[in-house]
């Protein structure tokens, strides 16, 4: 079927092509952040919201709000139109939309025994849980002590299991284990989508290879990063990389041995792509790194748009919805705690 | 004649109304109540001065917020009394005003009394839920455990045992109290609760899995529903009681029932003692009920009282926001003392607007009266029609192609009657006219019952277009009289036909035809012609030419029309060079054709029309012989046919070169522009509507009028053969009722069959209902609609202007309706 989409594609798909497309031009635009950062409070941007697509979910709060409500129905706002997508796809597309859910279903995962594991409230841990990664039984994660337990009791009904099945040790649950955990689930999860996509081919398979190229090597550097200076040994660290994406597998070589940032930076400057992000960063920083790379991403995700027929635009639409939450969140949290020089250091503007 | 014409009486529909920009200078005072007297008014559309601002940078957005939050307060009540199920009940009162601040202090101490009702039945239904559930797992968990403890305790009891047994459960139960009464002795305890039927099944595969199968599960559906907090829905839940041994496995299963939302109860193993505690319960159940349904009648007390004054409150609600939304589309002076606004405004209505300001001046006690008074607009002034029931639709036909240009010349006027005159060309047929006729008439008798309430949106067209349908209905009976068409049967209304066979048989009258006796039919088609074999080829004439006619007459208005345009803006140039050349242009080719036609019917000649108006281009100068229908058609012909080629070239050069030259005398020497500086027009609002800036390209002009002239000339000869369309779609109704009459009706009658004879009256009603009534309709009107937006407004209308949208309480109450 490769490279004649347009034939057959509107069959099944292009209803729902519409409607995100349509979602997506509801989109903030950079007039409407321009507004939002020069509220002073935050109804103000309830009520500048209450303009936009979030206008219908944000009305009935009453003030005074608080951040992670606007968070919270914000989220509503894309969770529903998730479902709705959910509801009216057919096969292979709902599968395409259901791999979309898994990553927040590891963090929620991820969240949940790292909350029990400190000895949390599980209902309150599941309020911060993110509304698209929720399974049914996710309640229940906090009984497991092992992962072997975590495994036995609770993953094996959902879609994660065939991931977890490689990272099954008897050990107990401690924070590093979670993380390595964590970090494999997402190398299985982000390889398993893009074997998925590369057998649903056609311009999906191009467009969406991309973008997870995109997320394993900035995963790849985000781990290498953050396991500097930790016990983790060097063929651990190799093994929780991606086995794609630009920097496979010479690059992943050489990240594997980094011993601090500006070796990373030394590595990554010899792909062309990433040697912008990092020109931009000055020798020895990192904190930055995160909004370049978020940057790079909204450009590749909104460049998704640019071309039809493909399963691409729903993944694309859904990240620049979160970002867009992610922005939201950050603007509101600076106009609460009344730090609005802060506003535009970590708002990714997506237009 | 000119005279003449400027002297007539101005008409409503015959252009917009005259506009004017106004500036108003309000006190800050009296703005509120002046602008809530204007919306009352409803005739003034205020331009937005703070277009640069976002909305919380505006001066009352205070009491927007405000506004906000009272309506959400408002949404509220109205969820809680829809959930109460009280809507019904509710006649809305109608009281004098209340103050905004005293509204909203009543609101808030409403909203506040509802919280702190709920919250209090809130918990009182969690108690009660929390008795109900222990009820059920003490009958329901108690006969599990009544068999576990008969085995494991005491013999004697067995009789009890075998009562409790009916329970079906039991038996499960009891099959493996074998194994376990060795257990028992060494910890077997268990742990009893309540959980939601649908986790029931999740959640004893959990647990089993996480105590290693080391479990007994026993569970019975409860016998009542409960409601369930959240979603105030009554859910079915399910009793369970797992036996199992050993403290981890404790804590692991409380745990397990913690994540799945399950209510654990103790069950006291003791018979009677369970007794008591049931009779315990038993008791407060009874008294929370009575608490509950106290708190339950009070609450809708107060609910009831709420939606005595929701409607009004919402409705005023509603003003006060559009009140401060569009106070805040005004700017405050340099005083900052006075409001100033700008705003467009019917000349008729400026009395009005003066003595509304005066009004609010007057009531709120103010000391300086608001100041109204007209500017002069660069900016094109909005289109605004007073139309009434009747013309309504006619607009919205005309609306739907385009806003007429400001003060333009409206076909709205002329399609009154046009419309559903070509409408009816094409679907002449009094049968189906008597149809149409009787559905319009029901819509227009239910007319004010239907305007009240809430239709879907194919009875809201339906209801919209009604005097439309009426005049169609109307119209197609007229042409279904002229055309002898019922249900494509001939009648003979006017009297006998004209015609008579042959002789006293008449055997040949399909062969040799038939004879004419007498004077002609007097109305319409002679019925004879129906089934003759010349039928076809004498209506095709009589049709086709008849569109030609329509179309020629209508193409005339339009341009007539563009010559009333021209003089109205005082545009001698199009007149000159656009209305004479293209009227010229058209009658001398499809005018003539219409002529030609008129003189044949008048005289009966058999000249070929085809052939004149073919070789009239061809071959001019050569003689027309036997085609020639009156005298100096020759000459004649000639002339026309260079008047014709002269109007091209006249319509498409001299236009753009005299604009040009008027550009360039009108900056003669002068090539310096205009400064262009507020600072020295204090008048000038920064964002006012006097702009002014105007470039001559003249390669654009120029493009512009070829363009033009081309589509004229090209659309003379396609519009004219547009308008066969009447004739074609005329023709297809006719056939279409001709082959249901006879292929349907005539056919299933020729059967002496009750049953078939009943199946081919339903299939022809059918037929004629929704394929001649209802699709055949739609077609035709489609069909009149291109020939009106394309055929004829090309001609004059240009459709460039915007609508007049005035602040008005009316239209917002519609709007949220």
């Amino acid at each position: 079927m490769y490279g004649f989409e347009a034939m057959t594609f509107n069959i099944h798909g292009g209803y729902l092509e519409a409607i995100v497309r349509g979602h997506r031009a509801g989109l903030l635009t950079a007039a409407d952040y321009n507004n939002l950062c020069q509220c002073e409070t935050l109804d103000d941007i309830k009520m500048h919201l209450s303009a936009t697509e979030y206008g219908p979910y944000l009305q009935n709060e009453p003030s005074p709000l608080h951040t992670t409500t606007i968070v919270e129905k914000c989220t509503l706002k894309l969770v529903d139109e998730y479902k709705h997508m959910l509801c009216q796809a057919t096969e292979p597309l709902s599968t395409f939309l259901e791999y979309i859910t898994y990553g927040h279903m590891i963090d929620n995962v991820v969240l949940i025994v790292t909350g029990t594991l400190h000895e949390r409230d599980v209902q309150e841990l599941l309020e911060k849980c993110h509304p698209l990664g929720m399974f049914d039984s996710i309640a229940t994660l906090a009984v497991a002590q092992n992962m072997r337990e975590l495994y036995r009791l609770v993953l094996v009904d959902t879609p994660l299991a065939p991931y977890f099945s490689e990272c099954i040790t008897s050990e107990d649950l401690d924070d590093m284990n979670i993380e390595i955990m964590r970090n494999t689930l997402y190398k299985a999860y982000l390889e398993d989508f893009y074997k998925f996509c590369q057998k649903l081919g056609g311009a999906t398979a191009e467009i969406m290879s991309d973008l997870l190229a995109f997320e394993a090597d900035r995963r790849a550097v985000n781990i290498t990063i953050n396991s500097i200076g930790t016990e983790l040994t060097r063929d651990d660290r190799r093994k929780l990389y991606s086995n794609f994406g630009l920097l496979y597998p010479y690059g992943h070589e050489e990240l594997a041995v980094c011993e601090d940032i500006d070796q990373v930076r030394a590595a990554m400057e010899k792909y062309p792509p990433y040697q912008s992000i990092f020109s931009r960063l000055s020798y020895g920083e990192s904190q930055m790194l995160d909004k370049a790379f978020y940057e790079e991403e909204v450009k590749r995700l909104c460049l998704a748009f640019e071309q039809q027929f493909h399963y691409g635009v729903f993944f694309a639409y859904m990240r620049l919805r979160e970002q867009e939450i992610r922005n939201l969140m950050w603007i509101s949290e600076c106009v609460a705690q009344n730090q609005k020089s802060r506003v535009h250091d970590s708002v990714v503007f997506i237009f | 004649m000119e005279k003449f014409i400027d002297n007539l009486s101005p008409m409503d529909l015959m252009r917009s109304e005259k506009m004017s920009l106004v500036q108003l200078i309000i006190p800050v005072e009296s703005a509120h109540r002046a602008v809530s007297y204007l919306g009352e008014l409803g005739l003034l559309q205020f331009r937005d001065l703070n277009a640069e601002k976002s909305p919380f940078q505006r001066t009352f957005v205070n009491q927007v917020k405000r506004c906000g939050e009272m309506s959400r307060k408002l949404r509220f009540f109205k969820d809680q009394i829809i959930k109460a199920g009280l809507l019904s009940s509710i006649h809305p009162v109608v009281e004098p005003d209340v103050e905004l601040e005293e509204l909203e202090m009543q609101l808030a101490e409403h909203e506040h009394e509802l919280i702190e009702m709920n919250s209090n039945s809130e918990k009182l239904r969690q108690t009660y839920n929390e008795l109900l559930e222990f009820k059920m797992v003490l009958l329901k968990a108690g006969s599990f455990l009544v068999s576990n403890n008969n085995q494991a305790v005491a013999k004697e009891r067995e009789l009890s045992e075998n009562v409790y047994s009916s329970d079906r459960y039991v038996e499960a139960s009891s099959l493996l109290e074998q194994q376990m009464r060795t257990a028992d002795q060494s910890g077997l305890r268990f742990i009893s609760g309540i959980i939601f039927q649908s986790k029931a099944l999740r959640f004893e595969r959990m647990l089993f899995r996480a105590t290693r199968g080391n479990m007994l599960f026993n569970q019975a559906p409860a016998d009542e529903e409960i409601m369930d907090p959240l979603s105030a829905e009554m859910v079915k839940k399910t009793v369970f009681v797992v036996f199992f041994s050993g403290e981890q496995a404790r804590t692991k299963i409380l745990k397990i029932c913690e994540a799945f939302g399950a209510n654990c109860y103790p069950v006291p193993e003791d018979f009677s003692k369970q007794r008591q505690i049931t009779r315990e319960i038993l008791s407060r159940l009874s008294e929370l009920e009575t608490t509950l349904d106290a708190g339950i009648r009070h609450q809708n007390k107060a609910l009831t009282s709420i939606g005595y004054h929701l409607t009004q409150w919402m409705s005023m609600i509603r003003r006060e926001k559009a009140v401060y939304d569009t106070l805040n589309m005004l700017n405050f002076d340099v005083t900052k003392k006075c409001l100033v606004g700008e705003g467009w405004c019917p000349v008729f209505a400026k009395a009005k607007v003066q003595e509304a300001l005066q009004r609010a001046t007057f009531d709120s006690n103010s000391q300086v009266g608001s100041i109204f008074h007209v500017m002069d607009a660069v900016e094109s002034p909005p289109t605004y029609f007073r139309t009434n029931h009747f013309t309504n639709a006619y607009q919205e036909i005309v609306d739907a192609y385009g806003i007429a240009r400001y003060q333009e010349a409206n076909p709205a006027v002329y399609t009154v009657v046009t419309f559903p005159f070509l409408f009816a060309v094409m679907f002449g047929d009094w049968g189906h006219g008597i149809c149409l006729l009787l559905g319009a008439v029901v819509l227009i008798a239910r007319e004010s019952r239907l305007s009240t309430q809430k239709l879907g949106s194919f009875m809201a067209m339906l209801f919209e277009g009604r005097y439309v349908l009426l005049l169609m209905s109307l119209f197609s009976i007229y042409c279904g009289l002229i055309y002898n068409e019922f249900f494509s049967v001939p009648f003979h209304i006017f009297g006998g036909s004209a015609y008579k066979c042959r002789d006293a048989t008449c055997s040949d009258a399909h062969s040799a035809g038939l004879i004419k006796f007498r004077d002609p039919y007097p109305f319409g088609v002679d019925p004879s012609w129906r089934g003759s074999r010349s039928e076809l080829p004498f209506l095709n004439s009589l049709k086709m030419k008849m569109s030609i006619l329509l179309g020629v007459a209508q193409m005339n208005l339009g341009i007539i029309l563009s010559y009333f345009n021209a003089r109205f803006f005082h545009s001698s140039l199009d007149t000159r060079y656009q209305f004479v050349p293209q009227l010229i242009f058209l009658n001398s080719l499809f005018g003539y054709l219409s002529l030609l036609i008129i003189i044949k019917w008048c005289t009966g000649s058999q000249a070929d029309l085809y052939h004149v108006m073919i070789y009239m281009f061809l071959s001019p100068t050569d003689d027309l012989g036997e085609n020639e229908l009156f005298w100096g058609q020759r000459p004649l012909q000639i002339v026309l046919l260079l008047l014709a080629l002269v109007a091209v070239p006249w319509m498409l050069f001299p236009k753009p070169f005299i604009l040009k030259k008027l550009h360039s005398e009108r900056f003669q020497g002068r090539n310096y522009g205009m400064l262009v500086s507020s600072e020295f027009d204090p008048d000038v609002e920064p964002d006012s509507a006097r702009q002014h800036h105007e470039e001559f390209n003249f390669s654009e002009v120029f493009v512009h009028q070829m363009i033009h002239s081309i589509e004229f000339v090209l659309g003379a000869v396609s519009n004219t053969a547009s308008y066969l369309r009447l004739w074609a779609l005329s023709l297809a109704h006719s056939e279409l009722s001709t082959v249901f009459y006879e292929k349907i009706l005539l056919l299933a009658w020729g059967y002496d069959n009750v049953v078939i004879r009943l199946i081919g009256l339903a299939v022809f009603a059918f037929a004629t209902a929704f394929i001649l009534l209802m699709m055949e309709t739609l077609s035709a009107f489609l069909h009149a609609l291109r020939l009106h937006w394309v055929e004829f407004q090309n001609k004059f209308y240009h459709g460039d202007g915007y609508k007049f949208k005035p602040f008005s309480f009316a239209l917002i109450a519609e709007d949220d309706d």
